[in-house]
């Protein structure tokens, strides 16, 4: 009697067991499959729709056939070189004060705590900021203030582009071996030379590789850019004028009541998406090969 | 030659620290240079420190400047309407309807917004959370080796995607689908209940955007929940194995358990993308400033009406609310965000990561 007892318990444990991974998988599936989905629809939309045009014209008037995003992708490249000057610098100095200057010390760990949550601020956030900073400001203080422009656009991807390469940068130079940095300062090598030539350097394709996840993030990112770099139909390189850019000129065109508009924007999100997979891929493969193989 | 160089530069003094060290460089003793760059480094040493330490101290700047410029913009509707802002609607004198927003008669009420942007989010996690769990569950503790690569590495690109193809996916492939099957069908079974009405033909609206928002927030869900159940320590798991648990009841009592703190951080990290994601709901949420009991009609959040308006705000007034409402936005992720990653820190600090 016991022992049934016994045996039907344990067969109900077996069978919950069974359920749990039953529906674990199945979760995976529901994730995965649309998410592939996503995918493969992209590809196929994008690849049907992008041709030499997209990336030799500038965007045809409304309801006309024809013509290309060459403007946006140009502007992308300016926008993103400029932020990509604000916020690397910025980024790996601030790595390195946690990682070399600052560990254990609470202002680092301030620094460190703020660096996550500024992370995580929504980027529209930052676009209202510095709209109100640059865009409109109560004094003109700059040249380049007072107007929508690709410079203010530059600033707040720049900002947004700090914490994740601060963060990225600490992490990586954690990893290289104190061993290292004292056998730099006992040959005698000043406390800024060692920093730079000898641990940043060894640490170096592992912070190339944070620095270009923070750039494919920032590559994609539209809202702050709606009111800053505002968009443009037209050819400009010029800081002070509105620029077009990759992602606005795909939301303007998925919004559009155009289809060739439309195709457009599915081209464009392609070409966006195999810049981004290209960028996370090669990041995988650095990590994955171990950070500081080439040096040690 | 040598020694005599090294007797006198020390008294030759400061002048020789001056000397280019180009020219010095082809007879200079190793003791020499070493005592050289010790003179040089000294200023060079702090300066660069001090260079570092602006830099890390510019993190705190930016989050300053945001703030200061935030509440400096929205000064007029701080004053003007108060916390009722956030809490009050207008009635209309001549058709006693509620007025929420309405710029061109300069009344201002982030209400709705606020409701959409609680809506949508509530939406995605009521969705996402178990997905992210199960998938978490499934890559740590019972996926083969062979397949967790791959998967990891999926969730990780679809982390990358941004936001505006989310969006245009779903205004051309999702709010079809929810048009066509998904929306007759929730009528059909649950119109009774008041939350599902036809009134909207559109498919745009709260569930759509809800639908979009946790597709959008699983892979940071589920790769922070991986992230906090791979620091749970072996020997949790092998002790409630020892007792003779099946794999499920070591995964209860073992892992879950043990990383429930961390999860409930990853969930709330979540739900702060989920507040502040702009893009995708903009496109999807049907952008309405109106408070409808019905998930299947289109509303407007925080973030979509700063996307939609701030560019072409009509007053200095409308810019002044959109910027209040941009500066809620801000003030609400930073106290989600902080309290998420003193959450998961709490889990995975002293515990090396094995997710990556």
């Amino acid at each position: 009697m016991k022992s049934r007892e016994t045996s039907f318990r344990s067969r109900v444990r077996a069978a919950t067991d069974h359920l749990a991974t039953t529906l674990a998988i199945l979760a995976t599936v529901v994730v995965v499959a649309p998410l592939l989905v996503i995918f493969i629809y992209l590809l196929v939309k994008g690849a049907r729709s992008l041709n030499l045009a997209f990336f030799t014209q500038i965007p045809k008037p409304p309801g006309e056939v024809g013509g290309g995003m060459a403007n946006a992708i140009l502007g992308s490249a300016i926008l993103l070189a400029l932020s990509s000057l604000i916020g690397v610098p910025i980024g790996i100095g601030g790595g390195i004060f946690l990682a070399e200057f600052g560990r254990g010390t609470k202002l680092a760990n301030g620094v460190r705590f703020t660096a996550d949550v500024l992370n995580g601020v929504p980027s529209i956030v930052m676009g209202v900021a510095v709209y109100a900073l640059i865009v409109k400001p109560h004094v003109s203080w700059l040249p380049f203030t007072g107007h929508f422009s690709a410079f203010a656009g530059g600033v707040a991807l720049g900002f947004m582009m700090i914490p994740t390469v601060c963060r990225t940068t600490e992490e990586m130079l954690l990893m290289v071996p104190n061993a290292v940095r004292e056998a730099a300062l006992g040959l005698g090598v000043p406390n800024w030379r060692s920093v730079l030539s000898i641990t940043v350097r060894t640490a170096s394709p592992g912070i190339i590789t944070g620095c270009m996840l923070a750039f494919a993030r920032v590559a994609g990112e539209t809202a702050p850019l709606i009111f800053t770099a505002f968009g443009n139909a037209f050819w400009s390189s010029n800081l002070n004028q509105p620029m077009a850019a990759l992602p606005l000129q795909i939301y303007n065109y998925a919004l559009s009541p155009y289809d060739d508009w439309r195709r457009l924007a599915w081209a464009g999100a392609l070409v966006l998406i195999v810049l981004i997979v290209l960028a996370v891929s090669l990041v995988r493969y650095v990590t994955s090969r171990g950070v500081l193989k080439g040096a040690s | 030659m040598r020694i005599s160089q090294f007797d006198i530069q020390p008294k030759s003094g400061p002048e020789a620290g001056r000397e280019p060290a180009g020219v010095a460089s082809a007879e200079a003793s190793p003791i020499r240079k070493f005592l050289l760059s010790r003179g040089h480094s000294a200023f060079t040493d702090r300066g660069f420190h001090l260079l570092m330490v602006l830099c890390g101290l510019s993190i705190f700047g930016i989050v300053a400047l945001i703030a200061f410029e935030l509440v400096l913009r929205s000064d007029m509707t701080l004053h003007k309407f108060g916390l009722d802002f956030f809490f009050k609607a207008f009635s209309d004198p001549d058709t006693k309807q509620t007025v929420y927003w309405d710029p061109f008669n300069g009344l201002f009420s982030a209400v709705p917004f606020v409701y959409g942007t609680l809506v949508s989010s509530f939406l995605a996690l009521l969705m996402a959370v178990p997905l992210a769990v199960g998938v978490a569950v499934f890559l740590t503790e019972m996926c083969p080796r062979a397949l967790r690569g791959p998967l990891a590495f999926l969730t990780e690109l679809l982390a990358a995607i941004p936001s505006v193809i989310y969006g245009l996916w779903a205004v051309f492939v999702l709010v079809p689908l929810m048009r066509e099957h998904v929306n007759p069908l929730l009528v059909g079974a649950l119109g009774w209940t008041g939350f599902f009405n036809d009134d909207n033909p559109t498919g745009l609206g709260f569930l759509a955007s809800g639908v979009i928002l946790a597709i959008m927030i699983l892979p940071i869900i589920s790769s922070l929940t991986r992230e906090v159940m791979s620091a749970v320590p072996h020997s949790q798991r092998e002790a409630v194995l020892a007792l003779g648990a099946t794999r499920w009841e070591m995964i209860r009592m073992g892992v879950l358990r043990n990383a429930r703190i961390g999860i409930v951080g990853a969930i709330i990290l979540g739900l702060g993308r989920a507040l502040g994601e702009t893009m995708a709901v903009t496109m999807v949420i049907g952008n309405s400033p109106q408070i409808h009991r019905s998930l299947l009609s289109t509303g407007s959040s925080m973030a979509s009406v700063i996307a939609n308006e701030y560019a072409e705000a009509t007053s200095d007034m409308h810019l002044s609310a959109l910027t209040e409402i941009g500066l809620a936005l801000f003030v609400v992720t930073i106290i989600v965000n902080g309290l998420a990653q003193l959450l998961v820190w709490a889990v995975t600090r002293g515990a090396p990561s094995q997710a990556h």
